[in-house]
């Protein structure tokens, strides 16, 4: 267990460097420069001179990642070049934000897609159709339409949740889970048919498996034999089928949060990526390939918890 | 002469051999789909020439309104026409998705065959470089062009094809390899090919099907991605046309005018359903081409035998009458009017060849028939209950504390994913109120009655770490815990160790002695009935050919079968002669008889 987590790990850091090394190197590619970029056209040949010495754009590529990931090792990820707040103070801000979103979106997609994975393995017909027009749904309706149209049915026409805002755990609970209720089922909605989907195929596979018919023949309930067993046996491919959901809920809260008007991480990298301001671009970035890379952990740590074979190797 | 020719005619016509695009066209589907793409594109194209209004023309007097003859789809909140600004705002998701894949195309065909046709150190390099792409988060990667190349469609959609490369790469890659391994390759190699025209010649047309269900697929997802980006704000800059800053537009109106999101939502989910049911479409065009029709009649339920004499042994633990099982389908019964009587402490031996119908027979009795079997008729009185075979809820109430079962592969009996005291022990707590401890002492105490050295280690193992003759004994133990009246064994020593065999047979002998317990032993092989059986039935193909004491079955079978079947026993071959079979045997006997 130890060395598939520190496999993992080391695995990791050629995706992380490739992905912080990638707006360098983009930038290099770019047809201006940045600084030109943020001058809007003012100022003198000297300002501008003095600003790409700032910003070490006078220096190779490579150097200028270089010192960029020297800092970044000591937790200074720099400064936004437009409000000139220290870049993790302002994503440290933002990340719980997103954080429950996707931890909302997981909850979400674990209950409804397995009792509804489930159902249809044991009962088929009916629920197996269902999940199959819901999932065709999920898939040609672009996540942040159907979260305006939940917007339209739930916050303006029945006025059941508030249409756009946060309000923090801390000021007011309730307002807080309401606030997301929305947002979480946009993302989650054509998620959870995946998970249904997957549940429901390896559930048929491990119920055809002899150590079923075996239980069966020793007596024990047939809740014990379904929901003991077989779902242990099955959860392996569920788990990475939730894993790759949890990757796609990062790119779903870029959206989601744009509609809803969260203050997460996602809404302020598309600020960022609007306004060319790099340095804050550049520390999101990171942000959500840790996240990543946290959520390829998580997924081989349960791995390791649901198969007894992997966890002694 | 033409009697014969009719008979060996196909009876069914044939489907003549086709090719894979006639099949995709013949889909109603697949053609519905290539309309649609096909006026979105002619739309978009020929958008100055269609639509009836400029996209930009703005009407304030006319603002927000609903569809009517002047304006089709109504107006937007400038006033402008809604039509007109969806088939301009086509033509960048329709570049857009046209940029993206014929890059992911080009990329992933090329380096898929080449990679996929070589192997070896480029393959290698490749997969690599594959892995770390597909793990790239798409939407950050994208975040990062468009900060740099600001509101540069194409840069984010060539970006896009770039990472969706990756996934094109794997799949052609794959089919590649199954290609290249296949005989004619080989052929076109040895007959002097270059490799670059079998590829092209030989192994791109048997790519072409799983190429375009990913193409296809691949575009439903651009769709979504162009559109997202433009909603962002980053992509096609307002106030011109496109379908995700229409979708932004809607989101501002939302309050007053929900309509908005109609005509741009429907727009993009067409377009991406579209996409999605042609790959849908061209899966099924690729798997007919070596799919044969499914033909599975199912056979009419037969009318139930309403009246059946009922004479049971009284004196019998388990006492089973005219038991018929049918498989959906099968012209005849699996078993056949199937009857037998069970002392209490006796073991009774089934014998037959694989086939008889021996193990479906012990199947019913606790009510766990595969899928497609049936009883069709069958009583039993089991411990002076009257028991409807047919009726598996009753059987389930029996399963465990009055019938258990032990089966041929010990290890795929327990679930890998839990310890040799978690089985027994969740057995024990379903029959009986125990606590924790009493429970652990009570498996440690089964443990040892089967002869488990160092129960209480083994009981901490899972599956995975025991040995085959290990996890025999612990089903067994498992069967034991609730104290079965009768126990049931299918073939429980055939996937054994020799020695191990018999070690589990003496063991299942002296715990029948020791506890009263009547088993059934299913099995082929004589020496085993010989060993630890006190009477046998002989079944084949379904009937009960004789069932008698042991003794007397070995010296004086009655049936020719059964003497057939003791005579083909390899342990009494002479060494060295070939080994005699069944039907040889009953060919000579048969023979001669005449």
């Amino acid at each position: 267990m130890f060395r598939l987590v520190a496999h993992r790990l080391l695995t990791s850091i050629p995706l992380i460097l490739v992905v912080t090394f990638l707006t360098f190197f983009l930038n290099s590619l770019a047809p201006g420069d940045l600084a030109r970029t943020l001058m809007q056209g003012g100022g003198t040949e000297e300002q501008y001179q003095q600003l790409r010495v700032e910003m070490s754009l006078d220096q190779p590529v490579l150097m200028q990642y270089w010192r960029w990931l020297s800092h970044a090792l000591t937790g200074d990820l720099g400064v936004s070049f437009f409000t000139g707040e220290r870049v993790s103070t302002l994503l440290n801000g933002r990340v719980g934000v997103t954080l429950t979103l996707m931890v909302g979106v997981l909850v979400v997609c674990v209950v409804a897609g397995l009792t509804l994975g489930i159902a249809s393995a044991l009962r088929g017909g009916f629920v197996g159709r269902a999940i199959d027009v819901l999932s065709m749904m999920g898939l040609i309706f672009p996540s942040f339409w159907v979260a305006l149209v939940f917007i339209a049915i739930f916050a303006v026409w029945l006025g059941w949740f508030p249409a756009t805002g946060y309000t923090p755990f801390r000021d007011n609970p309730w307002a807080w889970f309401i606030g997301m209720v929305l947002p979480v089922m946009s993302v989650a909605l054509h998620s959870i048919t995946n998970v249904a989907k997957q549940t429901r195929d390896s559930m048929i596979d491990v119920m055809g498996r002899d150590f079923i018919r075996a239980l069966r023949a020793a007596g024990l309930s047939e809740t014990s034999v379904v929901m003991k067993h077989a779902l242990r046996n099955a959860a392996l491919p569920v788990v990475t089928v939730l894993g790759t959901i949890m990757v796609a809920a990062i790119g779903g809260a870029v959206f989601v949060e744009r509609v809803f008007v969260l203050p997460g991480l996602g809404s302020l990298a598309v600020q960022a990526a609007d306004q060319s301001d790099i340095a804050l671009l550049q520390g999101a970035t990171l942000y959500f390939t840790l996240l990543t890379v946290a959520i390829n952990l998580g997924v081989d740590l349960s791995y390791g918890w649901l198969n007894p074979k992997m966890r002694l190797t | 002469m033409s009697d014969i020719l009719l008979d060996i005619a196909p009876s069914a016509p044939v489907a003549e051999p086709s090719s894979f695009g006639k099949r995709l066209l013949r889909k109603p589907l697949a053609l519905i789909s290539m309309l649609w793409l096909g006026a979105v594109v002619i739309g978009a194209s020929f958008a100055s020439k269609l639509a009836p209004y400029d996209p930009l023309d703005q009407d304030l007097l006319g603002v927000k309104q609903y569809p009517s003859a002047a304006h089709w789809l109504g107006t937007d909140a400038l006033g402008s026409d809604i039509f007109s600004r969806l088939l301009y705002g086509a033509w960048p998701t329709i570049t857009g998705v046209a940029q993206a894949v014929i890059v992911a195309g080009v990329l992933g065909i090329g380096l898929g065959v080449t990679s996929g046709y070589f192997g070896g150190r480029f393959d290698r390099w490749t997969s690599q470089v594959v892995d770390l792409v597909l793990s790239l988060p798409t939407i950050v990667v994208l975040l990062s062009v468009l900060a740099v190349f600001h509101h540069d469609v194409l840069a984010a959609m060539v970006t896009v094809g770039l990472i969706g490369s990756a996934g094109m790469i794997r799949v052609v890659r794959s089919v590649t390899m199954g290609v290249r391994g296949e005989l004619y390759i080989e052929a076109a190699r040895i007959s002097g090919l270059t490799d670059t025209s079998i590829m092209i010649r030989h192994v791109l047309p048997r790519i072409l099907g799983p190429v375009l269900v990913q193409l296809s697929l691949f575009a439903a997802v651009t769709v979504l991605i162009e559109t997202g980006i433009s909603f962002l704000g980053l992509g096609v800059p307002p106030p011109d046309p496109s379908w995700g800053g229409m979708i932004a537009d809607a989101a501002v109106n939302i309050n007053d005018f929900p309509w908005l999101l109609v005509p741009s939502g429907g727009a993009a989910a067409l377009t991406i359903l579209a996409f999605g049911l042609l790959g849908d479409s061209a899966r099924d065009a690729a798997a007919e081409g070596w799919a044969r029709p499914s033909v599975a009649p199912r056979r009419a339920a037969a009318p139930l035998a309403t009246t059946m004499p009922l004479d049971f042994d009284v004196a019998a633990l388990l006492s089973l009458r005219g038991l018929t099982l049918t498989a959906t389908g099968a012209p005849r019964p699996i078993v056949n009017n199937f009857s037998l009587d069970l002392k209490p402490g006796e073991t009774l031996g089934i014998v037959g060849e694989s086939g008889s119908g021996k193990t479906m027979t012990i199947l019913s009795l606790i009510g766990l028939l595969p899928r497609g079997m049936h009883v069709e008729v069958g009583v039993m009185r089991l411990a002076g209950e009257i028991i409807d075979l047919r009726d598996e809820s009753a059987l389930r109430e029996q399963r465990g504390h009055t019938i258990g079962m032990i089966f041929q592969e010990p290890m795929s009996a327990l679930d890998p994913c839990f310890t040799v005291e978690h089985h027994i022990a969740e057995v024990l707590h379903r029959f009986e109120k125990l606590s924790r401890s009493q429970a652990h002492a009570r498996v440690i105490e089964l443990l040892a009655q089967v002869k488990i050295p160092h129960p209480e280690d083994v009981a901490k193992k899972y599956p995975h770490q025991i040995s085959g003759g290990m996890a025999q004994r612990v089903a067994i133990a498992r069967a034991l815990a609730p104290k079965p009246k009768v126990l049931l064994a299918d073939e429980p020593t055939t996937a054994l160790d020799v020695t191990v065999q018999s070690e589990i047979l003496e063991l299942l002998r002296s715990l029948s002695l020791s506890r009263g317990m009547a088993v059934i032993l299913v099995t082929h092989d004589w020496g085993v009935v010989a060993d630890i059986c006190d009477r046998a039935a002989v079944l084949y193909r379904g009937d009960l050919l004789e069932c008698a004491d042991v003794v007397e079955l070995f010296h004086d079978p009655k049936h020719p079968y059964t003497q057939a079947l003791l005579k083909s026993n390899p342990h009494s071959a002479p060494v060295g002669a070939p080994l005699p079979t069944i039907q040889e045997t009953l060919a000579r006997m048969s023979g001669g008889a005449a």
